[in-house]
């Protein structure tokens, strides 16, 4: 088995799922409290991965961080090296691709907190941060696993995304499920077949935890 | 549960940090699989570097290189893409090296009861379902394989048989699985050990099709020019030839 790609993949998995916990949380709040009437606008956007092919968005975070655009030249000039095909890119696409499967979840349980909680905290003249991590937060605290555990577990087997802007390079941008691919190029059937059992292995039991942890309270798939 | 999260990270850690120490990126085009992880593990044992070799098809390395992939050494299965590169000053300039000329073969498997030796008439067979080839809009032996059925006509008769490889790789698995009856491959690849055990070959012609020129440069997006000199030189040199020459690949013509 190829430990580089694998530790390369966790490695990936967790920080992006670290971000989006520290991003996804904010989006999520707004989509779930806003009254504003265009919202579904925003919210569109947000689930656009899910439905977005992956290498359409590939190519479009390609494109965008590129050395032809204005952000890519900006990364490169301050950083000293091009953002595509090293793991900060791969990272940001990461992050791009997985935030429906934070910022779901995450919305969904706030929805479920009792509104009447909330607005007395709030006329108690607690204000919207506190109330948010002493009440809302811990009430919610199924959700931001579930969103948290998604978000990692859908980094671990993420391809078209990591073909179009990772670029294949070893302990770099060679993720588990490159590497599969490559073993089955390369006729190493049996190395294929290990690599493919793990990811399978974590990917069930990834999915074990999230619906042990929501017994009784919702599906894995927030009904939303 | 913890203690196996802090022992993960701290390997995650050392892992990619390790990975990151002075070493040799090269992008190799995929008609080079097996002969490459040979050369390569070789040329570890002799440098000392360590080298991280990259697998796919050349136009798709070409695209990758123009958007700034840091790869030191490019090999590409067709010198026009290497020449783009040196011209648009992405190369190094002086440094493209005609590495070898590819040749193309039909191949199928074992249990296949196709005659290969009628050559490439053999596709119009009505037993052969699919035709496996490299995806000729950016693989140049995708490009080759086209040219040949076209220099006896049947590939008007077969086009909606082809299946395509992503690159010629691929389509060698494609034929070695089953997946499809016959496919037009590397030679390099129907030397490869895996592939000779499970089918046969037949040599397509020289002359059916323009020549597979492969070219390498050195890029300037890497970090570790020298490193690729020694690769260079290490593939001209008689141990590399003689491996180059085993998976059937001629000698470049003298510069």
């Amino acid at each position: 088995m190829n430990w580089i790609a694998i530790a390369v993949t966790f490695e990936l998995a967790l920080l992006t799922a670290a971000v989006l916990l520290i991003v996804g949380l904010p989006i999520a709040y707004w989509l779930t409290f806003s009254k504003w009437r265009w919202k579904f606008i925003v919210e569109s956007v947000v689930a656009l991965p899910l439905v977005l092919p992956p290498t359409v968005l590939g190519f479009y975070i390609l494109v965008a961080i590129g050395p032809h655009s204005p952000i890519g030249r900006f990364y490169s000039d301050v950083v000293g090296h091009p953002l595509p095909f090293t793991f900060e890119g791969l990272l940001l696409a990461s992050i791009l691709y997985s935030l429906p499967f934070a910022v779901q979840p995450f919305a969904a349980a706030f929805a479920q907190v009792d509104h009447r909680l909330i607005e007395a905290s709030w006329t108690l003249g607690v204000s919207k941060l506190k109330t948010f991590f002493r009440l809302i937060a811990p009430l919610s605290m199924a959700g931001l696993i579930t969103g948290a555990v998604l978000s990692f577990a859908h980094t671990l087997g993420e391809f078209g995304v990591v073909l179009m802007v990772g670029g294949n390079i070893e302990g770099e941008t060679r993720t588990v499920s490159i590497d599969i691919y490559d073993e089955v190029q390369a006729l190493n059937y049996a190395g294929a077949a290990k690599t493919a059992l793990l990811l399978l292995a974590v990917s069930y039991g990834v999915l074990l935890l999230v619906y042990a942890m929501n017994r009784k309270v919702w599906a894995v798939w927030p009904q939303h | 549960m913890i203690r196996t999260m802090i022992a993960l990270c701290l390997f995650v850690i050392v892992g990619v940090g390790l990975a990151a120490a002075e070493e040799l990126t090269i992008a190799a085009a995929s008609d080079l699989n097996f002969v490459f992880r040979e050369i390569v593990t070789e040329y570890e044992k002799v440098s000392g570097d360590q080298v991280r070799l990259t697998l796919g098809s050349s136009g798709n390395f070409f695209a990758q290189i123009q958007n700034g992939a840091p790869f030191d050494l490019y090999f590409s299965a067709d010198i026009s893409y290497p020449k783009k590169l040196e011209e648009a000053g992405l190369a190094v300039s002086g440094s493209l090296y005609p590495y070898a000329i590819g040749r193309i073969v039909l191949w199928t498997g074992n249990e296949s009861h196709l005659d290969l030796s009628k050559g490439l008439e053999v596709l119009r067979e009505p037993t052969v379902k699919k035709i496996a080839i490299a995806n000729p809009k950016h693989a140049p032996y995708g490009r080759a394989a086209v040219a040949a059925m076209e220099h006896v006509q049947v590939y008007e008769r077969v086009k909606d048989k082809l299946v395509l490889g992503e690159n010629i790789s691929q389509a060698a698995q494609f034929v070695e699985s089953g997946a499809a009856d016959v496919g037009i491959i590397a030679l390099s690849l129907a030397l490869a050990s895996p592939m000779q055990a499970a089918g046969h070959y037949w040599e397509i012609p020289a002359d059916a099709h323009p020549r597979i020129e492969q070219g390498a440069v050195i890029l300037m997006g890497g970090k570790n020019q020298e490193g690729a000199k020694a690769f260079l030189s290490f593939i001209q040199g008689a141990q590399g030839q003689a491996m180059m020459k085993r998976y059937g690949f001629l000698a470049p013509s003298p510069r």
